[in-house]
């Protein structure tokens, strides 16, 4: 059995900053990813970040994606694609399946950063190819250069879905309209006026009723809802289009957590069931952390900070870093973090981020 | 977010009349100065950290809204290729015969050319009328986002945001 100081499970923005992290303070780190590219999502984020300078503002994300894979090839990390981790257990001990042959693994500490997939809503007709998720398309256009289709409608305000409305344009599609169901546009306001400039019509209130085609999607039909989110007949309207995206919201991969019995609470605000944490990223299960969209659906740019907290956490547990060099950094990392999750936008993820450390402390209750 | 504009996407001039960003009308009459619209308060600050003049301020906190002063705005365009968000556009109502240049930040591809004929855009993505472009720029340190500038007549200055570039 092979043996590792620390193992990521995932090579997104989170466990590179981990690795990085763990790996400058002298740990021996390995990441595991599914995919035969690193990076997570980083990749096919061809817009310039927001934030600030220390946060890789105004960098585009597949750049920064590659600083990140340059800087941990440089500590040494060892990065295995291909390699999917199949259990995380208790006394320390993975199954990983690299490419055709499962092995098993031992960590002292493990980072689970596996992040999140995308959700889906049904609907008539939601079988036929041509309805994809906004991520999917995402991948199509900006990793394999393919144009997912020609004329699309967007379900979904949130940030991805008004992010993958211009760069679906920015790839020679037509946005024939984007749609939501809540009667207020989701995503970062300049994020939609791009858009909306380019002659994108917003339907606020409005939610997808089928999809049209015999084999492939050939149209929608969309219909306004009620302050209730009851369709109302008569309102329908139909798009001639051959794709529909779908972004209406992420759900964190939760399932090795839950498998290895995490404590886990139910938070909306960052996308579903969570496994609990301190502030060290660390799970009620010892040497278990997590970092990323699998502990609550935030940014890049967060997911990389608690990858950062998580990676010092571990070479401080390991004996790598004195206690007061960790307080002092992780502090930094800290006051790093504020400015992502203040303003409208992000107050909300950090008020429900302080309840997941509360659960685990035990002084509220986990949903 | 104002409450029209999270319904429709776009700002309206009404909301954007008064607020941090926009120059005054006599700032504006001078010569070629930026129009930040970004009122929303999301964590960011490039356009503050590229501003080699202090022209516009964040402050300590991120989720400020930058705010521009115009006096000291010498137009160097770098905040409007900088800006991650494409929010901030210079415009320039100083030149001859009621006209008025607005220069946009621009990632789509093909880029148009010097002299030609494009459509110009207000913000709801409503056609204004045909525009001549003055000038596409693009350097390495701009990281793919051009800059196009277009000549419309002066009362599009505050209104002109895109372009087509078919007529």
């Amino acid at each position: 059995m092979r043996r590792y100081e620390m193992i990521c499970v995932g090579a997104g923005p989170a466990g590179l900053a981990a690795a990085i992290e763990a790996a400058r303070n002298g740990v021996q780190v390995v990441v595991y990813d599914e995919n035969d590219r690193p990076g997570g999502q980083l990749f096919k984020q061809i817009h310039k970040f927001f934030g600030s300078q220390e946060h890789r503002a105004k960098e585009r994300g597949f750049n920064i994606g590659q600083s990140f894979l340059d800087e941990a090839q440089e500590l040494g990390v060892e990065v295995s694609l291909n390699s999917v981790v199949l259990g995380v257990y208790e006394n320390g001990a993975l199954n990983v399946m690299i490419a055709d042959r499962i092995e098993q693994v031992k960590a002292q500490k493990t980072l689970v950063a596996s992040g999140a997939s995308e959700n889906m809503i049904p609907f008539p007709g939601w079988t036929l190819p041509g309805v994809i998720g906004a991520g999917a398309a995402q991948t199509m256009a900006n990793i394999h250069g393919i144009r997912p289709g020609n004329d699309i409608l967007m379900v979904g305000s949130g940030n991805v879905g008004v992010i993958v409305s211009y760069q679906m344009m920015q790839a020679g599609c037509r946005v024939a309209a984007l749609i939501d169901a809540a009667p207020e546009i989701g995503g970062y306001a300049v994020h939609a006026a791009k858009i909306a400039r380019a002659g994108v019509p917003f339907m606020m209130s409005h939610t997808i009723k089928e999809a049209h085609g015999k084999d492939r999607v050939e149209g929608a039909t969309v219909i306004q809802v009620d302050d209730s989110w009851q369709p109302i007949p008569g309102t329908e309207k139909r798009f001639e289009v051959d794709t529909i995206c779908i972004a209406v919201g992420l759900n964190p991969m939760t399932q090795l957590l839950r498998m290895a019995g995490c404590q886990t609470a139910f938070v909306p605000a960052l996308g579903g069931r969570l496994p609990a944490h301190d502030e060290n990223q660390e799970t009620s299960l010892k040497g278990i952390y997590v970092a990323g969209d699998v502990s609550g659906i935030e940014e890049a740019s967060t997911a990389v900070i608690e990858g950062r907290i998580a990676g010092l956490a571990i070479a401080h547990s390991l004996g790598y870093l004195e206690e007061s060099s960790f307080l002092e950094q992780r502090t930094q990392q800290y006051t790093s973090m504020k400015g992502l999750r203040s303003g409208s936008h992000g107050e909300r993820r950090g008020k429900a981020k302080e309840y997941l450390n509360a659960v685990m402390k035990g002084t509220m209750d986990a949903l | 977010m104002p409450s029209e504009s999270s319904k429709t996407g776009f700002l309206t001039e009404e909301e954007l009349k008064d607020s941090p960003g926009v120059p005054t009308a006599a700032r504006r009459q001078k010569g070629p100065v930026v129009v930040i619209e970004c009122l929303e308060d999301i964590p960011c600050n490039p356009c503050e950290s590229s501003c080699n003049v202090g022209a516009i301020v964040v402050g300590k906190n991120i989720t400020n809204l930058p705010h521009l002063d115009g006096d000291k705005c010498v137009a160097c365009r770098t905040c409007v290729y900088i800006c991650p968000g494409q929010a901030i556009f210079m415009i320039d109502e100083s030149l001859p015969q009621n006209r008025a240049s607005v220069m946009m930040p621009y990632e789509y591809r093909p880029l148009p050319e010097k002299d030609d004929i494009v459509t110009a855009l207000d913000r709801a993505g409503k056609k204004l009328g045909d525009a001549k472009v003055l000038a596409v720029r693009q350097t390495k340190k701009m990281d793919q986002t051009a800059t196009v500038t277009i000549e419309v007549p002066r009362d599009w200055s505050m209104r002109a945001r895109a372009i087509r570039l078919e007529p």
